[in-house]
């Protein structure tokens, strides 16, 4: 039986991404670690401040785990929220697990936490860099109904690898926050073909942002995730430049278009216009080799 | 927000021990429900932080059939609303106990 990944809250998709029964938090709500910013404000808070950290296995190896809860505040890092994270890659670098894994959620800083949620944010790319560096792949997992934004965003690319859904959106600045600064002609937010097209799980595998598109579906993301497991991404200084080479060449390429289907019919995909309507695996067929 | 503390007596305690749980989101109309093992001299204490500012007797009443319906002893009951419709808020602590008791996370 199908799990939607989408439909599911931060903790039920732990507790089916995981081994059955392996899942041991850290900081539980019973510890109850909240936001000391929202008080002041008249704002309610969560026990667990909308992030559920811990360890458990996959397959068999041992892993760590983050969860943001969209549900939350969006899933915006707050300074409690964004030190569980930080806590939990630093904590990598002591136990050594086969891969952390973050089930980014988020529209990204919690905006009501002003420097601290930044200063939150900060810290995660912090710790995701020294991670990867000790040799320790961290995966993200993108499929919830906030999509991945702002901070987080940026967490997510500084990451060794996305695992997005269709129904998964990545992006920096969110499809309101265009409109409000640029304007209703720029991008039209309720536009909703519109922004899966530019920031949507399609789009952003084509771009090569995401590695891999899976169905929504928990045991599909479980399955890409322990695929990556054994990830081990060149990190020299000329693998470096090969990468800003490519993106480099990306921008010529495809600089100039003004919608994502200018940017699908120019990789040479035929019937652009129908990609939106695909499922995951006729996508996947359709547009094989055609990625930028 | 509002904090409201309800307590109750005559529950009977679980014949196993029973673990922490957390049910729901705090998100707008929802809430979450945090059912942990306390020594309370065989009561049921519930305590409610909530966005909704002057339903103390409509949490009274929601409260009271759910002590109805699950008489628990020694067990603390922590929640986060952000005004949740009394129908939710009793759904909630029905998933929650029922979590609580070895059922579905």
């Amino acid at each position: 039986m199908s799990h939607s990944y989408f439909e599911a809250n931060a903790r039920e998709r732990l507790a089916q991404l995981l081994d059955a029964g392996s899942f041991r938090e850290l900081l539980p709500p019973g510890a109850r670690m909240t936001s000391p910013h929202l008080p002041p404000l008249d704002a309610p808070v969560a026990f667990d401040d909308g992030v559920v950290v811990g360890a458990g296995t996959l397959d068999g190896r041992p892993v760590l785990v983050g969860a943001q809860e969209g549900g939350f505040n969006g899933g915006a890092v707050g300074e409690v929220h964004g030190a569980k994270l930080t806590g939990l890659l630093e904590r990598a670098l002591d136990e050594r697990p086969a891969a952390v894994l973050l089930l980014v959620e988020s529209g990204g800083v919690r905006l009501h936490e002003a420097n601290a949620g930044l200063i939150g944010v900060s810290e995660v790319m912090r710790a995701v860099l020294a991670a990867r560096s000790a040799g320790i792949p961290v995966l993200v997992l993108i499929g919830g109904q906030y999509g991945c934004f702002g901070g987080m965003g940026i967490v997510s690319r500084c990451c060794d690898a996305i695992v997005i859904s269709e129904e998964g959106r990545l992006g920096l600045s969110g499809p309101e926050v265009i409109e409000t600064t640029c304007g209703v002609e720029e991008f039209d937010s309720r536009d909703r073909a519109l922004v899966w097209r530019t920031v949507g799980g399609k789009h952003r595998y084509l771009l090569g942002e995401a590695d891999r598109l899976v169905p929504d579906d928990i045991a599909a993301f479980r399955a890409a995730a322990r695929e990556l497991l054994d990830t081990r991404p060149d990190l020299s200084l000329a693998a470096l430049e090969a990468e800003h080479a490519r993106l480099g060449r990306r921008i010529d390429r495809f600089g100039d278009c003004r919608d994502a289907r200018d940017i699908w019919t120019r990789l040479g995909i035929a019937a652009p216009e129908r990609l939106p309507l695909l499922d995951t695996a006729e996508f996947l067929a359709a547009t094989a080799d055609r990625r930028a | 927000m509002e904090t409201l503390t309800f307590e109750y007596r005559g529950g009977r305690a679980l014949a196993a021990p029973a673990a922490a749980t957390l049910t729901g989101v705090v998100g707008s109309g929802n809430l979450e429900v945090l059912v942990e093992p306390a020594a309370l001299d065989g009561a049921c204490r519930v305590e409610v932080t909530t966005a909704a500012v002057g339903f103390g007797r409509i949490w009274q009443a929601v409260m009271d059939d759910f002590f109805a319906r699950h008489p628990l002893a020694d067990v603390q009951i922590s929640i986060n609303d952000v005004g949740a419709t009394p129908a939710v808020v009793s759904l909630r602590l029905d998933q929650a106990v029922e979590a609580f008791r070895g059922g579905v996370a």
